[in-house]
């Protein structure tokens, strides 16, 4: 299987006055081609830091620990020098994040703001088929009057032409990773809805990659080909989205998938609730960093950090296509640990 | 259908922002509801339809524009001072923000025990001790956090500490300004689950604002559904849910995500086109013509007003007459 | 690289775990003075400064337990250089001058501290009312502290000092009169924003009154950057009381200030620089130090997010 990104033992962390944060802890996953791979968690988890880390954006006080490698088509991205990252960002893989205002210069014309991106990473380029590049770019993410638009300022667009504008601007240097932070959360669901179906649309036209970084399950069920779970800086479980949605293992992703309302629930019922809070991440748990939250947690969990295994064998576990596969990182998983969910 | 007793009547109340020459920002126009005792009203909409400034402006937190509100029978916007204090002690609200709405300087024990001391609701310090620590057993909180700075907690945890703060007066009313938008989904369903836990322990009546339809539905029982300042459709939950009338009733129930890949593979794909048009030039005739897909001449010229179509239902399209 | 944990698995590692009832950290005491303090030693200068400035706050407490008497004449002793009987030597007249300095000292601190409190008193007072009040009363107060601000406050406190009764209450009131304005205008521009958020909108809607929302919620979130322009204002009011001093219109003899002693110094400017060095270096320091511990206390004090 080939895959476009491999990340192992990414190992991340943030030295501030109070110690060591440890956001991302030994979390390793790939991408491959023409797939959108979720990273799901709450606030905290270490996935927008995971997310930094593969387009080079750890600043100080954020260090990548030693031991992690991120492998973008065969190379090792993780040691690039600044001048090496420049020319990796916005061509091989570009960004988009949640908001677009704070994203674009405010004082720039859009059609400038694209063409500079462009300038980058591709010269030799006439300033006709710039422009022509742009605004076909425009037109691909459906903005109505492309032409038109590059002549505005990004306070002159409502936000979901803006965030359509984002994506313009990172696909115009045909990557082969769309890496997107949240790209719906600050919109409407209406207009998020408009979002997420061109974000497919032109995942089947131009055969990119995407890394979708969400909160919000309902985006992860609609768009994901697999989800990977995060909590406290580490993976709990990944897998084939609907492995994860129907046959999840860990007590985590179970109570995280009931915990949201849906739509299609009648009358007024108890939402599950995971209780108590994330832990700290400058002295995380010895053992498993759910084990404080977990209404199955044993002796061995408090102790022991459970590994990342095949989830098949499991009782739960569902059956995996080919092609297709399910780990999680839970002690309940043993034999040893008996029916016990 | 049983008759039942008023705490919220809403007629007619608009809300206007000068906007520049002799314009204006409509934010509120001519939105008429009801909310009964005991009963959890949601409103939905998204962001600029003017959901909060309804909220707020219907307690009268902001000053009214035109049309009237009567919370049992007393008119808000004409309380004399002595009324408007009786009135904080029956109306509080729950915020969006659970940083901005506490204050940093205070300690848990100072902001959950200020409205006991304001509504002079304790005989002594023991008295009132014993209050707040009640409180916040109540909210899922202890007497030790008590002693606590209020920057020592999380968001979920600061949110407790504010409905603590808004029920330290025992009020009847509670309005919920998008209470867990700002929460994740473990939090969110935490606090959402409290809300109910004491809505029913306390016989409180509740207004909830909120843009995600999912959460509004969980804990309403009628849902009110905004557009560009105007109340479009409201009725029974599961009645939204099964029988959406309006349009644009249809179109945010399709739109919301739902988590679950075989159900989202097969629902209806309608996408809502376009943008929302500015509330300071709505477009005229029904607001909503601009991106309704089964537009009619009429919808062009004609505003269309709100209607009952069956009990408890009402909707307001030119579609249904 | 991985190196391979070693586990010991019992039978009893799989029974559920008892949970004991986990004991909360303890409080963490976020003091605004743990701040400065964290603050002061990450920044060396203003810990020197601070050190400078408390030698001389004590320095001018304890003058009187000098040998000397700072205004006795004694001619035979004039214009003595600097000895061990006379740190600072002597001036025209004979006196201890380091003892003068001193005493001087007392003059230009409290000129400083007593004004920046009126000053602070005076703006914060207006300055939250102005804002909190809002309307017609605020356009009001505030079209009256840019008067002031406007006002060219150096040449106004020459001709009000002339008319008025010499003396240090008069320094006191004229400073201050000239510099609240600025503290009224940073704290009516925080109270405005206050005002609308969430805590002090809810503290409303408990039915608390308006004097309670001031007192309880609007000033204590004030006091930082009140803090800071109290440092400065000090600062600013040592160094107006020089420059007034040294034009003659501060207190007068045989009292002296900082200010007061350079202009007696002028007229030795060439034959005995010293005269000058001292009190002027007292000043530099002095100011300097509430300069840069007013910086220290915008770092410390600054809102920080909180995550």
């Amino acid at each position: 299987m080939n895959h476009l990104l491999e990340i192992k033992h990414l190992t991340v962390s943030y030295f501030t006055l109070s110690g060591e944060v440890q956001a991302v802890r030994d979390v390793s996953f790939d991408v491959r081609p023409c797939r959108t791979v979720a990273l799901v968690g709450e606030s905290g988890c270490g996935k927008s830091v995971t997310a930094k880390s593969i387009m080079g954006l750890v600043k100080k006080p954020g260090k990548i620990r030693k031991g992690s490698e991120i492998i973008f088509e065969g190379t090792d991205i993780a040691g690039f020098s600044e001048k090496e990252w420049n020319r990796f960002r916005g061509k091989q893989c570009s960004m988009i994040f949640q908001d677009a205002l704070v994203s674009l210069n405010p004082t720039m014309k859009i059609g400038k703001q694209i063409i500079e991106n462009l300038d980058n990473h591709e010269t030799g380029l006439s300033a006709g088929e710039k422009r022509q590049m742009a605004i076909d770019v425009l037109k691909m993410t459906e903005i109505p009057d492309a032409e038109a638009c590059l002549n505005k300022y990004p306070h002159e667009l409502s936000g979901g032409m803006r965030q359509r504008v984002m994506i313009a601007m990172a696909l115009i240097t045909n990557p082969k990773l769309l890496i997107a932070d949240e790209p719906t959360t600050s919109l409407d669901v209406t207009i998020q809805n408009q979002i997420l179906r061109l974000m497919k649309n032109l995942q089947k036209k131009l055969g990119m990659a995407i890394l979708l970084i969400t909160h919000d399950l309902g985006i992860v069920a609609d768009l994901a080909d697999e989800i990977v779970v995060m909590y406290a800086g580490k993976i709990v479980e990944k897998g084939a989205c609907r492995e994860i949605f129907y046959h999840p293992v860990h007590p985590y992703t179970q109570a995280l998938l009931s915990s949201v309302p849906r739509l299609d629930e009648r009358g007024k019922q108890k939402l599950r609730t995971i209780e108590g809070n994330i832990p700290d991440m400058t002295n995380p748990p010895d053992g498993c960093a759910f084990c404080d939250r977990c209404p199955y947690a044993m002796n061995i969990c408090a102790q022991y950090m459970p590994v990342m295994k095949p989830a098949e064998k499991h009782e739960n576990g569902g059956n995996c296509k080919a092609g297709e596969f399910h780990e999680a990182a839970c002690w309940l998983m043993d034999k040893r640990a008996g029916e016990k969910v | 259908m049983e008759k039942r007793e008023v705490d919220l009547e809403v007629r007619n109340l608009r809300k206007y922002y000068p906007a520049g020459r002799r314009r204006f920002l409509k934010a509120v126009d001519d939105v008429s509801f009801t909310v009964y005792r005991g009963e959890t009203l949601g409103i939905v909409g998204e962001s600029g339809c003017g959901k909060t400034t309804c909220g707020k402006t219907a307690i009268g937190m902001l000053p009214k524009t035109g049309g009237e509100v009567f919370f049992q029978g007393k008119d808000v916007h004409r309380m004399t001072k002595k009324e408007r204090f009786d009135f904080t002690g029956k109306v509080q609200m729950i915020f969006q923000d659970p940083y901005a709405s506490l204050d940093s300087h205070q300690k848990v024990y100072q902001i959950v025990a200020e409205g006991i001391r304001i509504h002079k609701l304790a005989s002594d310090k023991e008295q009132e001790q014993e209050m707040v620590y009640e409180l916040l057993n109540m909210v899922g909180l202890n007497a030790e956090h008590a002693g606590r700075n209020v920057h020592e907690f999380s968001g979920g945890q600061r949110q407790r500490i504010g409905i603590a703060r808004a029920l330290s007066v025992n009020p009847e009313f509670l309005f919920c300004d998008e209470p867990v938008s700002a929460l994740d989904v473990s939090l969110q369903a935490q606090i959402v689950n409290l809300l109910m836990k004491l809505q029913q322990e306390k016989h409180l009546t509740m207004l909830f604002i909120a843009h995600d339809l999912s959460v509004v539905k969980h804990i309403s029982d009628r849902i009110g559904v905004m557009y560009l300042g105007k109340m479009v459709e409201m009725t029974d939950c599961d009645e939204l849910y099964d029988n959406p009338l309006h349009p644009y009733t249809e179109a945010l129930l399709a739109a919301v995500p739902i988590a679950d890949p075989d159900l989202a593979e097969k629902r209806k794909g309608i996408v809502l086109e376009g943008d929302v048009p500015s509330p300071v030039n709505p477009p005229a005739g029904c607001r909503f013509c601009s991106r309704c897909s089964r537009r009619m001449d009429i919808c062009l010229v004609e505003e269309p007003v709100m209607k009952e179509i069956s009990p408890g239902h009402t909707v307001a399209c030119h579609l249904y007459r | 690289m991985e190196h391979e944990t070693v586990i010991t698995i019992t039978e009893e590692s799989f029974r559920p775990l008892e949970r004991r009832k986990k004991e909360m950290p303890p409080a963490v005491s976020h003091s605004v003075w743990k701040d400065i303090s964290i603050e002061l030693i990450s920044n060396k200068v203003a810990l020197v400064s601070l050190i400078l400035l408390l030698i001389i706050i004590i320095g001018a407490l304890f003058a009187p337990l000098s040998p000397y008497d700072p205004y006795a004449l004694d001619s035979s002793q004039k214009l003595q250089g600097i000895s061990r009987a006379h740190w600072f030597g002597t001036d025209e007249f004979g006196r201890d001058y380091f003892t003068r300095v001193l005493y001087g000292g007392r003059v230009s601190l409290t000129v400083g501290f007593l004004s920046m409190l009126v000053t602070i008193t005076l703006g914060t007072s207006i300055g939250v009312f102005s804002g909190y009040m809002g309307g017609r009363l605020d356009a009001l107060l505030m079209r009256f502290t840019d008067i002031f601000l406007a006002l060219p406050s150096m040449l106004l406190m020459v001709i009000l000092n002339t008319f008025l009764q010499p003396g240090l209450f008069t320094l006191v009131a004229v400073l201050s009169l000239f510099s609240w304005a600025s503290v009224a205008r940073i704290t009516r521009a925080e109270t405005m924003s206050l005002k609308e958020r969430d805590f002090v909108v809810a503290t409303k809607n408990l039915g608390a009154s308006s004097l309670l929302i001031a007192v309880k919620h609007i000033i204590p979130n004030v006091l930082g950057p009140v803090i800071v322009a109290a440092s400065l204002s000090v600062a600013n009011a040592i160094l107006m009381e020089s420059s007034l001093s040294y034009l003659g219109l501060g207190v007068q003899i045989p009292l002296a200030s900082w200010g007061s002693m350079l202009q007696g110094a002028q007229s030795h400017i060439l034959d005995h620089p010293l005269l000058a060095v001292f009190p002027g270096l007292m000043i530099l320091i002095t100011v300097l130090s509430f300069n840069l511990l007013g910086d220290v206390l915008r770092n410390a004090l600054e809102p920080k997010i909180v995550k």
